[in-house]
Formats: C-alpha cells, sequence, structure tokens
C-alpha cells in the first residue's frame, strides 16, 4: 500500500467542480443561462479517470482514505448516480426557477461526500463524510422552498437524521474508549483479542453504530422518515437519494461491520437477521397499500435495502460481491425509474398518484416502456439487472446458510411484483380519465433514460464482466 | 460448426418482434404487422420441422448441442439440447403459434402490432423453456416467459383481464421463486462435490444428494410445477386466465405454457432427486386423479365454453402427471404424448370457441343452439376436435390415454380405476356441450344467420384435423422417437431408486460435450 495524495483525486475532482458551480452562481446575472451542470459533468468523468487509473494500486491517503477496489467501485456506482441525475434534473430546475447553481453545487458536494465515505477507514473520517452528504442532501430535499410539502419532507429528515447522527457518533465515542483509536483495522485486531467475551460497553458501542447505519439505509425500524423524504424531494433528487446515499452508506457499513466489528459476527448476526427480514417484510407488505407512485418507490427502496442486508449478512466472498453488483444494478434500474417520474412532472402538478399514469403508453409509449422495463428490473425479472443481481444475493445466503432470509426474499419479491404491476396495469390496461398533456421529454433526460435502459439489460444480459470486477473488489480488503 | 438451429430457433421470434418495431404503431399498418408475424412464426414451424428431421430417433442422446460460457465464475452456461422429450413440444409451439395468429386474426382489433411482438416474444422464450439444459438459462426463460403472457392476458383480454392477468402472474411466480432457491442450492451441491459451482443439468444429474433435502428440493420443484400444470389443488388461476385471456392467449396457454409443469416434472424434478420422487410420487398421483374426477366434474356445470374446455385441461392434464408418477416407461411415453394430443385437442377446442364467439360476442353455451344446420362445416370441425378430445380410437387423444393407464395400471391399479372413470366423465361432458350447442331447434334468432367458415378458419381448423388424425393413426411416428429418452430417463431414475448409493457409471454419458467453443 503505497501512500499519497492520489487517493482523494476522485472525490477531489467532484469538490473542485462543485466549487466552481458555487462560484459561477455568484457570477450569474439573474436570468441568465449557464451551463453549470456542464462543470459538474467534467467534475464527474474527472473523477472516472482518476478511478479507472488508481485501479488495482491500493493508495491510501493520510491513513484514512484507502482508494481500494471495493472503495473505488462504490465510487463507479456514485459516478453513474451523479451523472444520471445531473441529467434528471434538467427539467425540474428550469420549469420550478429552482437556483441552479446551489442546486448542482449541492448534489456534487454530496457526491463527494459519498465517495469520501466509500473510501474512508477511519471513524471519524466516515462521520465526517456521512454529515457532508446528509447536510447537502437535506438541503436538496427542501430546495423548493415555495413547497410546503418539500419543506416538511426535509425538515422531518433532518430531525431523523440529526438523531441518528448523534447515535452513530456517540457509538463512535464508545468504540474510541475501548480500542483507543478510531481506525478499523485496529478495532478489528482490539476487538479479535477480546471477542471471547464482549463487554456491555462493546455492544453498546455496536449497537449505537448499528441504529446509525439502519436509519441511512432506512432499515425497519429506522425507516419512518423515507416515504415523506422521498415524497416530497423533486423527484430527481429522490432518485439521487434512495440510491447514492444508500450506496455510500452500504459501502461504509460494509467495512465497518465486516472489518473492525467481524469478531463480534456472533453478537450482531441475529439483530441483523432480524432486521433484514423485517425490512424485506414491512418494505414490501406496506408498499402494496400506497397509491402515490413515489411513496410506492419508496417503500420499494427500503425492501431493497432489506436485499442488500441480506448480503451484507451473509458475508462470504459471494455476499460482499453481491453487495456490490446488487449497489450498481439497483442503482441504474431506480435512478431510471425516478427518472421517468421525474420527466412526467409538470407545472401544473407532480402527476405522481398511480392513477396520473392510466394510459401512458396511448400518449407516450416510449416512456411508458422504459418505465415498465425499470419496474420489472426492481421486481427481479430476468433477463434484466434487476434479476441478476436479486440471484447474486440469494447465492451469498443459501451459501452462508441462511434459507430462511432467502425464502422471505423470494417471496417478499412476489409481493412487490404486485405493486410494481400496479403500475404497470395502469400504464396499459387502464384507460386515462382525461386527454393527458405530456411535456415533451427533454433530450439530455431522455438520452440519460435510454443509457439506463442499456445498462439494465447489459448487466442482466452480459454480466460477466461487472460481476468479475465486483469480485475483484473484495478480494483487496477483508 | 454446424449451423446453430436451436439458438436460431430461440432469437427468430425475437427478430421478427424487433421487424416489428420498425412497422408504424397506428392500426393502418395492422394488416401488414399481422403478415409478417404469420410468416415468421411460420418460418420457425418450418424451422422446428426440419429440426425433426434431421434428429435422430434411434438416439437417447441430447442432440444439435450448443454450449458457450455464459457466467463463467459461477458455472453459468448458455448449453441446450433437444431430445425425444422435448422435440415435439417444440414442434407443437411451432405449429400452434402460427394458428394463434391467424385464429385471432379479426379478434384483435387494437394495438395489432403490439400484440405480434407479444406473441413473437412468448413464442421465444417458450422454445428456450424446452431447449435449455442449464437450469439458470432454464430459470430465466420460465420467468421471462410471464412477461408477455401478462401483457397478452392483460391487454387483449376479456372484461376481467387485469384480475385474471395479476393472478396468473403472482400464482406462477410465488411457485417458481422457491425453485429458484433450489436451483441456487443444487449448484452449491455441486460445487462442494465437485470443487466448482455449476447449473449444468447433465452434471446435476450425477450428483448425490442427501435423502432428507432431496425431499425439499423436489418439494420446491414440484410446487413450481405443480401450479403451472395445475395440479389439483393449484388450479385456480387457470379458469381465470383461460377465460380472460384472448383466444391466441388461450390456445397457447393451454397449448403449450401447461406443458412446461409436465415437461419440468419429467426433466427436472423427477431424475434430479429420484429417491425423493418415489416418495412423493404416490401423493402426486392422488393429487392427479383428484384433479382429473374434479376438473371433469366442474367442467360438466359450466355454462361457459371456455371455462367448460379450462377445467377440460385441469383434467386431462392430470392424466399426464399421473403417467409421469407411475415412472415406467409407458406412463411417461404416454404423458409425453398426451402432452401433444392436449395441446392439438384443447387448441383446436380454443380456436373453435373463439370462432364461435368472434361471431356472436358470446361464449354461453345457453345462447347457442341448433348450429348443425346453420354451419355445417363448422360443427363438423368441433365434432371431430371434440372426440379428439374425448379420446375415440383412431384420433390422437386415445393413444395417449391408453398409454397412461397402462403404465399407471402396472404401477397402482386402484388409482387407475378411478382415473379411467375420468375417460368417461370426458365424453359426458364433451358431448353434452357439444349436443347443446349443436343439436335441437335454433331457437335464438341470433345464431339464424352465422356464416359458416371462412377461407381464413379453413386454414386454421384443417392443420388441426390433420395433426390430430395423423396423430391418431401413425403415433409410432411421434412415439419412436420419444422412446429411446424415455427408456434412458426411467432406467436412471428406477437404478437410482433402488441403489441409494449412487452407481456413478452409464449415467453422466448423456452429452457428447463438444466443450466450450
Amino acid at each position: 500500500m503505497t501512500s499519497s495524495l492520489n487517493a482523494i483525486v476522485p472525490m477531489a475532482c467532484v469538490t473542485a467542480a462543485a466549487i466552481a458551480a458555487m462560484v459561477a452562481e455568484a457570477f450569474r446575472d439573474p436570468g441568465e443561462r449557464m451551463p453549470i451542470a456542464g462543470l459538474g459533468v467534467v467534475g464527474l468523468v474527472g473523477a472516472a479517470i482518476a478511478t479507472v487509473l488508481l485501479w488495482n494500486h491500493d493508495t491510501s491517503s493520510f491513513g484514512v482514505v484507502v482508494a481500494d477496489n471495493f472503495g473505488l467501485f462504490v465510487t463507479g456506482i456514485l459516478i453513474v448516480v451523479g451523472l444520471l441525475s445531473l441529467a434528471f434534473s434538467g427539467p425540474a430546475i428550469e420549469r420550478e426557477r429552482l437556483p441552479g447553481g446551489e442546486y448542482y453545487a449541492l448534489m456534487l458536494f454530496a457526491v463527494a461526500g459519498m465517495m469520501l465515505m466509500a473510501t474512508a477507514t477511519d471513524l471519524v473520517v466516515i462521520f465526517l463524510a456521512l454529515e457532508v452528504l446528509s447536510l447537502a442532501v437535506y438541503v436538496l430535499t427542501g430546495i423548493r422552498r415555495d413547497s410546503p410539502a418539500s419543506t416538511e419532507a426535509a425538515l422531518k429528515y433532518f430531525l431523523l437524521g440529526a438523531f441518528s447522527s448523534a447515535f452513530f457518533l456517540y457509538g463512535i465515542a464508545l468504540t474510541y474508549g475501548l480500542a483507543g483509536s478510531t481506525r478499523l483495522d485496529r478495532i478489528g485486531s482490539l476487538m479479535a483479542a477480546q471477542s471471547l467475551t464482549p463487554t456491555p460497553m462493546q455492544l453498546l458501542a455496536l449497537g449505537f453504530l448499528l441504529v446509525g447505519f439502519a436509519f441511512k439505509v432506512s432499515a425497519v425500524p429506522f425507516h419512518m422518515w423515507t416515504p415523506d423524504a422521498y415524497e416530497g424531494a423533486p423527484s430527481a433528487v429522490t432518485g439521487f437519494m434512495s440510491t447514492g446515499v444508500k450506496a455510500a452508506a452500504f459501502a461504509a457499513f460494509v467495512r465497518v461491520f465486516l472489518a473492525a466489528f467481524d469478531p463480534l459476527r456472533h453478537e450482531w448476526w441475529i439483530v441483523l437477521w432480524v432486521v433484514a427480514a423485517a425490512t424485506m417484510i414491512v418494505g414490501t407488505v406496506v408498499g402494496v397499500a400506497q397509491t402515490n407512485v413515489k411513496r410506492m418507490l419508496a417503500y420499494s427502496s427500503i425492501a431493497h435495502g432489506g436485499y442488500l442486508l441480506v448480503a451484507l449478512l451473509s458475508a462470504n466472498d459471494v455476499g460482499k460481491g453481491a453487495v456490490l453488483f446488487y449497489l450498481l444494478a439497483y442503482a441504474v434500474t431506480n435512478l431510471g425509474a425516478f427518472g421517468v417520474i421525474a420527466v412526467l412532472e409538470s407545472a401544473e402538478g407532480a402527476n405522481d398518484n398511480v392513477r396520473d399514469y392510466a394510459g401512458l403508453w396511448e400518449a407516450h409509449p416510449a416512456l411508458a416502456g422504459l418505465m415498465t422495463l425499470f419496474l420489472l428490473s426492481l421486481g427481479g425479472f430476468p433477463p434484466l439487472a434487476g434479476f441478476i443481481a436479486k440471484w447474486y444475493v440469494f447465492s451469498a445466503a443459501v451459501k452462508a446458510g441462511y434459507t430462511g432470509l432467502a425464502i422471505i426474499g423470494v417471496l417478499t419479491s412476489v409481493v412487490s411484483v404486485f405493486f410494481y404491476l400496479r403500475i404497470v396495469v395502469m400504464m396499459y390496461m387502464t384507460p386515462a380519465d382525461s386527454p393527458p398533456r405530456l411535456p415533451s421529454v427533454p433530450r439530455v433526460a431522455g438520452l440519460a433514460l435510454v443509457v439506463s435502459a442499456i445498462l439494465v439489460f447489459y448487466l442482466g444480459i452480459l454480466p460477466t464482466r461487472v460481476l468479475d470486477w465486483a469480485a475483484a473488489s473484495i478480494s483487496t480488503i477483508f | 460448426m454446424p449451423f446453430p438451429i436451436l439458438t436460431s430457433l430461440v432469437a427468430l421470434p425475437i427478430a421478427g418482434a424487433l421487424l416489428l418495431m420498425l412497422v408504424g404503431r397506428d392500426e393502418q399498418q395492422a394488416p401488414l404487422a399481422r403478415r409478417i408475424a404469420l410468416v415468421v412464426s411460420l418460418l420457425v414451424f418450418a424451422e422446428t420441422l426440419l429440426l425433426w428431421s434431421r434428429f435422430n430417433g434411434a438416439s437417447a442422446d441430447f442432440q444439435f448441442v450448443e454450449r458457450y460460457e455464459w457466467i463463467p465464475a459461477f458455472g453459468i452456461s448458455y448449453f441446450v439440447g433437444v431430445d425425444g422429450i422435448s422435440l415435439f413440444l417444440l414442434v407443437l409451439t411451432g405449429f400452434l403459434t402460427p394458428l394463434a395468429f391467424l385464429g385471432s386474426w379479426e379478434s384483435v382489433h387494437h394495438k395489432t402490432r403490439a400484440f405480434c411482438i407479444v406473441v413473437l416474444l412468448l413464442e421465444s422464450a417458450m422454445i428456450g423453456v424446452f431447449v435449455s439444459l442449464d437450469l439458470f438459462l432454464f430459470y430465466v426463460f420460465w420467468d421471462a416467459m410471464l412477461i408477455p403472457m401478462y401483457f397478452l392476458i392483460g391487454i387483449w383480454g376479456y372484461d376481467r383481464r387485469i384480475y385474471a392477468a395479476v393472478k396468473f402472474i403472482l400464482y406462477t411466480m410465488a411457485g417458481s421463486v422457491l425453485m429458484l432457491l433450489a436451483i441456487l442450492t443444487l449448484a452449491y451441491l455441486q460445487k462442494e462435490a465437485g470443487g466448482a459451482y455449476s447449473f449444468d443439468l447433465v452434471k446435476l444429474y450425477d450428483l448425490d444428494i442427501a435423502p432428507n433435502l432431496q425431499l425439499w428440493l423436489f418439494a420446491a420443484f414440484a410446487l413450481a410445477f405443480a401450479i403451472k400444470v395445475p395440479l389439483f389443488p393449484f388450479h385456480t388461476w387457470l379458469p381465470d386466465a383461460h377465460v380472460e385471456a384472448p383466444t391466441a392467449g388461450s390456445v397457447i396457454l393451454a397449448g403449450v405454457l401447461l406443458k412446461m409443469g409436465t415437461y419440468g416434472l419429467i426433466r427436472f424434478a423427477f431424475p434430479l432427486f429420484p429417491q425423493a420422487a418415489a416418495f412423493f410420487a404416490p401423493a402426486l398421483a392422488v393429487l392427479a386423479v383428484v384433479g382429473i374426477i374434479y376438473g371433469a366434474l366442474v367442467a360438466m356445470v359450466q355454462p361457459d365454453m371456455k371455462k367448460l374446455v379450462a377445467y377440460s385441461s385441469v383434467s386431462h392434464l392430470g392424466f399426464v402427471v399421473l403417467g409421469i408418477a407411475a415412472m415406467n416407461v409407458q406412463g411417461v411415453q404416454g404423458a409425453v404424448y398426451q402432452m401433444l394430443n392436449h395441446g392439438i385437442s384443447t387448441g383446436g377446442l380454443f380456436l373453435i370457441v373463439g370462432m364461435l364467439s368472434d361471431r356472436r360476442h358470446t361464449r354461453l353455451i345457453s345462447e347457442y343452439g341448433g348450429l348443425k344446420k346453420v354451419t355445417p362445416r363448422l360443427v363438423a370441425a368441433f365434432l371431430i376436435i371434440t372426440l379428439s378430445s374425448i379420446g375415440l380410437p383412431g384420433l390422437n387423444g386415445f393413444v395417449g390415454e391408453f398409454l397412461i393407464l397402462l403404465g399407471a395400471f402396472r404401477w397402482d391399479p386402484t388409482l387407475t380405476a378411478f382415473a379411467a372413470s375420468g375417460v368417461i366423465l370426458s365424453a359426458t361432458y364433451m358431448l353434452w356441450m357439444f349436443q347443446r350447442v349443436n343439436y335441437g331447434a335454433v331457437e335464438n334468432e341470433k345464431n339464424a344467420r352465422l356464416p359458416d367458415l371462412q377461407p381464413r378458419e379453413w386454414a386454421v381448423i384443417v392443420p388441426i384435423i390433420a395433426a390430430a388424425i395423423l396423430m391418431g393413426v401413425l403415433p409410432n411416428l411421434f412415439l419412436r422417437p420419444i422412446e429411446p429418452a424415455v427408456d434412458r430417463l426411467v432406467n436412471q431414475i428406477q437404478q437410482e431408486q433402488r441403489s441409494p448409493t449412487r452407481v456413478q457409471a452409464g449415467i453422466g454419458s448423456r452429452v457428447q460435450d463438444p466443450g466450450p467453443r
């Protein structure tokens, strides 16, 4: 492992783009159009190049940020998430006259925070990253200042998020008290030395950290904020946070639990088992009752968090690869779905009720087809990305002997198909209430949707290469 | 490298569907879309005939095998091949799809292009299910097939189509996801035994599985297939799906989709878990016989012709499952043959009902009566297909039922006696319906001026009748290629059932592996 500044280059690129976006906004005359999103694209592409160059080099900066393949794979996912989210944001910014510079800067800062979270190997740095991304996302959630729903969502998200951050911080403090260090590797070796009889303090530290992570990945019973925040935020932001935040949080979750706290596995596996089962069940069962598409997808994303927890819990070579592949497949698919929702939003209303999708096939067959594709992939149908991802997760669970979780997983995914299909039924089999006036699809957003669709097919039909990358990523650490 | 005939069979309908995307969406272009779809499906049929003509009927091996690495890290390959058991199911698929297009030539009025695309995609997935020899690949086709069928029922079906479509997809999925877990478990067992993951069916045939675990895995597979067949008491989705589906959907559903369940039992569940199969066979047989009698009794009281035919499917497929459960050469051979027969005769019945409902827009038996005088040719065709469904000697249905009962009798005479009563019951409900629809006086004014068979309908019905007669008169034409594969399968299973510690020799050499290319 070589030490240099190289490991932070990807997030430095994104941060630079974010600062440039802020500066550009400051110099922008009111009403003047500026290609600020372009700055973001440049920053993300720079980060992507850096990621490719860093691959397989295992560089480390300051001893607390490690660009190992695991972190770089997640960084890659975050770059995809960032690019697609930028593309889907354009229409809403134009339509609702949102402050473009601030919006893009916040999104890029959030991406930088996520990248830091995915590569950090020190609890304090993880916390720092968590706050960077959370604060940016709180503001993005409430960026429609004149919308009560948006403000309410942001406030709820902020209050509960701050609360969970406190838990997380307390967990860090207790861990430091135990280990005398916040570095994950040192904590790991210390825990291993004492793991025969875990002290109450160890268990407390573990529990607090678990609560903090469970909140960020919206695992049951810490999921309450999710539907409100997802519904209130602009659709592009919802897509961004349902995929990016989840990817970053899971990356850190995997690192902390499988590196530092693995010696205590005997204590935490049963808790995670129950949390994973509850997350899958609550996410799907409550999702069935939703009539708002964004809330429905919020519960769906809770359920998908449950599948990811199954992969994390399985914690064998397959499971770690499965976390990475699942995060990518889920990110591409879910962003695509929220992209369609974002395109369908109009100045008159959000058009996000299930009813609003009636007759979409007649009005806009391409959008209906894309939405169907994304929903079927979320439901886990072959030959789409979601199928391979689920198959990978359940493989890990079967191999690790968690057959019960695997059975819960496959059955809840059948239940989830029921509500995904409700949207499909509306689009294809129900005539529209009134002749819909649909906005034309902006070119950039349309292109992003097509790219997502191609990725969904690619990951579903020819997953070998990405599976190999995921497998290579996990062999570098742990 | 030989011509990859199986891959081209899977790909041809997809190519046709892509071609159809180029046709305009509006209904002006509908005739063009229909013609393209028909031509493509006829080409597929021609190719299945070519496959048959080049098939070596004396061999029990998988033929036309293709194998490419797909996801090497998990031992997943694109591995396809046919033997005598799957050969005719492919021919049947190729045979029924063009008829389904022709049969719904005029009854599909909206979204014609999309209709054609969906049916072609469905055909491709069905062919994929029958040729897959890799369990992962099989599952992919098995699940992918649900989506086009769902759209077919949901968009072009009758009044309660959405309910029926959702019920169809949820029922089938609920069964198949547990099979997915069983498949994964098999791959891990293979890794423990052989050092590497594999989903290769031929390798997995050789896998030693503890009898206890076999029970669970067999149960997971059998549940998926039992729902698909459908075996009593998992049949409740079928009447809804059949009744609400458009004619083309019913024909394909009854003709091909239901066969996937029985095919799965023969190809996967029984040979993979022979000891568990021996344990569960009596229970399966009892459910099958209950289904035979229950399906027949319920069919008898149906006021709706389509529903009657749907319940008759439950009854007929009970025979197939009975033959499989007997697991001797006659039983399985009869089961495979009866799968084809049921495809022809029930497909034909749905086409006839479709023709009647095209004319009168109702499927209620009480709305008809005395059609013999109005549409004599249609009624003649109706009669032949009805008799074929009942199992009249000289037509196809007889041979299959006879073989099944023969095989089952050697295994369990009591159950067979009950099953045989189903033959009589089927004559009762079919002939009674036939009589109420076609004989007597024309009481309903609307029936007085119905047109007789149109040229297009001749083109639909003549092939069905020809197939029914051919299969009844020359059964050996079909049974001979089926026999070697069935022989080997039955021997393999019986041998393993007798010796709990497996005999390693002799089973593994089913395929001459061409190796990855």
